[in-house]
């Protein structure tokens, strides 16, 4: 039997992890249970789901953070994440069913860094970071270059995901959500697509365009985001985008769905999101 | 579509017994008692309250775990079966072949399936079992399987009905197929399609369809001294287990005993299985001399158990320009994978069915069950008929279209009345709803649809469709089936004084102890309270047949009414010979028992006068009656995502009469979800053989937001040999609602779709494909 642990203190728990660097952390579980029916375990567990200080959302002039344990179930309760940040809370309302939403964690989908987690498109188009602590060091590292591979992050054996820190979205912003899953609810997702575009004076200032589930991890479409940036939002300049992002994107086959409708829909959903702007 | 003829037939009056669920009050006016009203289901409380125990519930002191070594080839000599001499084996029972001291045969139609593949033998799909393992431990059981090795000789296999059309391995006798059949009415159906001024033809796919129900396949075996068997299970036919048992371990009649647990649910999915199930924890229990129980895992369970048959239909029809069907020529395959089990049933309804509810002068059906080697597919609702049914309901709106009426007016023109032939022909006698089912789809198209259905995401851009599907289906086993297999019930006084119905027709979900606890209260006269059912088991009820065919209630639900009527007269004499004075029928029992004990009655069905058939040529009367039932759906084709919302979907189902009008609408509801999974999510993947995706996260199915707000009209064209009029039900809801959503997304999309599942990534590659062009 591999050992469980439970700390009752974010200072327990980072002592706890600098001790056992190959243990895994458990926030929520809702993935880590799967893997367990299929009989893969980890060799110990440091369980950091109740931790009181990586629970809640924080609002500030300047950015929402988010306790890394906080579950769904408390975000989508929360009217700051419904108003601020309307296409995370859809994100997290088509997760799963109500007891996955009661478990789950956000810092659980970070530290998973699935190419399917629900909540990452979001975070990459919002330009979230991640903050990081072990027992000596506290840092911070945007998402988009936390998450380097298949299940990959660039968290350290000592350190922990404690919160999640989203910018306040500049006034004018437009942000966008599109979930495909295998149906309407209770799925795992063949493509996702996040975007936040700011409209100054008619032309767009800053765009953000992620994807998720085709590649080997959640990708922002940085080519397609470079041509949208300083443009006026046209029916052609949906077209080029897509364009871009038909050549850029380069899903695979799996059980779920296949390679070509994964682009197709990559490419229509992006489209979509900028012909909403027209 | 069109259905610009709408107009021209809003006339017509939708007659009376056209019924929502809504206006069942006013009508439910009989003077029966118990019947026709939703009386709450006599297992309600006990399956709420968790009273109820299935297979895995059931407490067995000592009872082993049973896990099951599978080939994981999908083709090969099985060489040799060897234990991993660094593994504890003290505490673990292993069983191969060698310990079967009967018959190596899971006995159904055919003897060609070995419950455990054999030294030497041919492994004939990849998760075919080869050895047992029971421990008290499950985990040491699991552990104790993966032990067990296996040396194998691996042979070309067969993946695609294709493949073995083509004898690209030769896999049975010299072609490859199990059962053929074929059916011809008129003249040479070549020139007569010549003759036609329009012909229309089509190749319809239709893909694997995982039963998912709710329990996974259970079973626990226990020997007793006197040296019988004794097995509860999660399955759907006592009997089909205890012929199986009485074969395999060749053991006399009263030496099996077969008891169904409460059961999580069937679908065909535990008509067949069940007995393989059983075999391998009788022979574990055997050699272990304790219980051994057996409870599949939901990755093993979607696996190794069977499915419904992939069938590509190839459907010519001839059309004349007045709109008239002149003839229909039908290839029907089905992929019965590695062993014969029920596909020559299967593909005889298919067959009989894919001709459709028309009038059709000049007929020719092919049909063949193949074999590949994927693991075998079976029974599951519709058995055979949903398949054929999608094939000649795109044609038949193809048609439509070809000739220029609208969707209705079509089928109208062409579909089958009393007095009219079928394909077989029988002339149809009684009981047709046809005319009916149409006119009251028609009329709810005109109201208002209801609010709460599923709706495409808010911003999404769609195309809107709409599709109509009409059909039939035959109640009760084909032709002679019922008269060779003598369908038996019985209803008693017990020892108590008390009414018990005794029957091996199982309650799997579906309601049966409900509808005959209605049944044998109404024929005894006395409270649904005073009627009890035993849970069926080969030692307490005598066999009523399988639970399968829409057959329960029409046919062992008449032989129950008989019983009970038969039991309230010998009451009757009772009271007059011994002087009673009380006309209380319950009241009479508990003095019968008093002074005699138990009295039973015990009916045996009989095929209704004048049923005749003929398997030779497979002319006659196919079925004793059919069930008639008409479905139109709205559907939105998201064009950036492909996927398809059923906006509304009307269901009307002759059902001849509602017993209980709550249960037939969840019979109808269910089937229609079902089968607007089958249209649109449900796709079974296999690589090499095997299901790729065996769990409930990748094998979906619909959930309560897929599902459009139900329109469900029951209509009742009574039965005359049924019970109050009631025929078959179960089935039929299963049959026609993928073809109208084919329809309807044709429709939409303005070109034709002509298979199922109808996932997003088929409907890309075909728009894809046409744009290109």
């Amino acid at each position: 039997m591999s050992e469980f642990l439970s700390p009752r203190t974010l200072a327990e728990a980072l002592k706890l992890r600098s001790a056992h660097p190959d243990f895994t952390v458990l926030s929520g579980g809702t993935d880590l249970m799967v893997r367990a029916t299929e009989r893969d375990y980890p060799v110990g567990t440091i369980d950091v789901f109740s931790l009181k200080e990586m629970r809640g959302v924080c609002e500030s002039d300047a950015a929402l953070s988010i306790g890394a344990s906080t579950p769904y179930a408390d975000l989508l309760r929360s009217d700051v994440v419904l108003t601020m940040l309307p296409n995370l809370h859809a994100a997290i309302r088509e997760i799963g069913a109500v007891q996955i939403q009661e478990r789950g964690t956000i810092g659980g989908n970070i530290g998973t860094s699935s190419p399917v987690g629900d909540t990452l498109p979001c975070l990459l188009a919002l330009d979230a970071e991640v903050e990081l602590r072990s027992q000596n060091n506290t840092r911070r590292v945007a998402y988009s270059d936390f998450c380097t591979g298949y299940r990959k992050t660039q968290l350290g054996a000592d350190e922990l995901i404690t919160a999640i820190h989203i910018p306040r979205p500049a006034k004018g912003t437009r942000l966008f959500w599109r979930k495909i899953g295998t149906r309407r609810a209770q799925a795992i997702s063949k493509v996702m697509g996040a975007a936040s575009f700011r409209i100054e004076e008619g032309v767009v200032s800053h765009a953000r365009i992620a994807l998720g589930a085709v590649a080997d991890r959640p990708r922002r479409v940085e080519a397609a985001e470079q041509r949208i940036q300083g443009e006026k939002p046209s029916e052609r300049l949906a077209t080029e985008v897509a364009a871009i992002v038909r050549s850029d994107v380069k899903p695979i086959d799996d059980v779920r769905s296949t390679a070509s409708y994964r682009l197709d829909v990559a490419v229509n959903i992006v489209r979509r999101f900028v012909l909403e702007l027209v | 579509m069109d259905f610009g003829g709408f107009g021209q037939f809003m006339s017509v009056q939708v007659p009376e017994f056209v019924a929502d669920g809504v206006r069942w009050a006013a009508m439910t006016n009989s003077t029966i008692r118990d019947l026709d009203k939703a009386v709450p289901r006599v297992d309600g409380a006990d399956k709420v309250t968790g009273k109820a125990l299935y297979v895995d519930d059931l407490k067995v002191d000592g009872a082993l775990y049973g896990r099951t070594v599978r080939s994981h080839v999908p083709h090969a000599k099985l060489k040799r079966i060897s234990l991993d001499p660094d593994f504890d084996w003290s505490d673990v029972v292993v069983v191969t072949a060698d310990d079967i001291t009967g018959k190596n045969v899971v006995l159904l139609i055919e003897e060609d399936q070995p419950a455990l593949v054999p030294e030497g033998g041919i492994i004939r799909h990849v998760d075919e079992p080869v050895a047992l393992v029971a421990a008290s431990d499950p985990r040491r059981a699991q552990a104790a399987m993966e032990h067990v090795r296996l040396e194998v000789e691996e042979l070309p296999a067969v993946f695609t009905i294709e493949e073995s059309v083509a004898k690209k391995v030769l896999l049975r006798g010299d072609d490859n197929v199990y059962k053929r059949f074929e059916i011809l009415r008129g003249d040479d159906v070549e020139q007569a399609l010549a003759s036609a001024d329009y012909v229309i033809e089509g190749t319809y796919r239709t893909g694997a369809q995982e039963q998912m129900y709710i329990e996974p396949q259970g079973m626990i075996a226990e020997w007793t001294d006197a040296g019988a068997v004794r097995l509860v299970g999660s399955l759907q036919c006592p009997y089909y287990v205890h012929k199986a048992m009485r074969e395999l371990l060749q053991l006399d009649e009263d030496k099996v005993i077969v008891t169904q647990a409460v059961t999580g649910g069937g679908f065909g999915g535990k008509e067949e299985y069940p007995s393989m199930l059983a075999a391998h924890v009788a022979l574990l229990a055997k050699k272990a001399k304790r219980p051994v129980r057996m409870v599949y895992d939901r990755v093993e369970d979607v696996r190794a158990t069977t499915k419904r048959h992939p069938a590509p239909t190839r459907h010519r029809i001839g059309v004349n320009k007045d709109g008239t069907i002149v003839a229909v020529d039908v290839d029907v395959l089905i992929d019965g994978g590695a062993y014969l089990t029920l596909s020559p049933v299967v593909l005889s309804r298919g067959v009989l069915h894919s001709v459709g509810p028309y009038n059709v002068p000049h007929v020719r059906v092919v049909g063949r069950a193949m074999a590949t080697n994927l693991p075998p597919h079976g029974a599951f609702r519709g058995f055979g008929a949903p398949q054929t049914t999608f094939a000649y309901e795109r044609q038949i709106e193809k048609a439509a279209q070809r000739v220029g009426m609208s969707s209705l007016e079509f089928r109208r023109k062409n579909m089958l009345r009393e007095g009219d032939v079928t394909c077989t022909g029988q002339t149809l006698k009684y009981s047709v709803g046809s005319a009916q089912v149409l006119d009251a789809v028609e009329q709810q198209i005109g109201q208002a649809p209801p609010k709460g259905s599923a709706a495409p995401p808010q911003f999404a851009s769609v195309k809107r469709g709409k599709g109509l599907a009409f059909y039939y289906h035959g109640a009760g086993f084909t032709g002679s089936g019922e008269d060779r297999l003598k369908g038996r019930a019985s209803v008693a006084v017990n020892a108590g004084g008390k009414f018990e119905v005794r029957s091996t027709s199982t309650d799997i979900g579906q309601g049966t102890f409900t509808i005959f606890a209605q049944l044998a209260s109404a024929a005894l006269d006395v409270d649904i309270k005073d009627v009890e059912m035993i849970q069926p088991s080969t030692e307490k009820a005598p066999d009523s047949g399988p639970t399968v065919a829409s057959r329960t209630t029409m046919v062992v639900g008449s032989v129950v009414q008989k019983a009970g009527a038969q039991l309230k007269q010998r009451l009757l004499a009772f009271a007059e010979e011994s002087g009673v004075q009380s006309g209380d029928v319950a009241e009479l029992a508990k003095r019968y028992a008093e002074k005699h004990g138990e009295l039973e009655e015990t009916v045996t069905y009989h095929s209704p006068p004048g049923v005749k058939w003929d398997d030779a040529t497979y002319r006659g009367d196919a079925y004793p009656c059919y069930g008639w039932a008409a479905c139109y759906v709205e559907v939105a084709v998201d064009d950036d995502t492909h996927e398809v919302t059923v906006e509304r979907c009307i269901h009307a189902v002759d059902v001849g009469h509602a017993i209980h009008p709550v249960l037939v609408k969840g019979q109808i509801e269910g089937g229609t979800l079902q089968a607007l999974g089958w249209a649109l999510w449900e796709s079974v993947v296999y690589r090499n053989g095997r299901v790729a995706n065996p769990t409930m996260t990748d094998c979906i199915i619909p959930t309560s937001i897929e599902a459009p707000e139900m329109e469900t009209l029951v209509v009742e064209v009574p039965y005359p040999h049924g019970p109050h009029g009631a025929k078959g039900v179960g089935e039929i809801p299963m049959d026609g609602p993928a073809a109208a959503v084919a329809n309807a997304v044709a429709d939409a999309l303005g070109q034709p779709f002509d298979e199922v599942p109808l996932l997003p990534e088929v409907i890309c590659r075909q728009v894809s494909a046409t744009a290109a062009e």
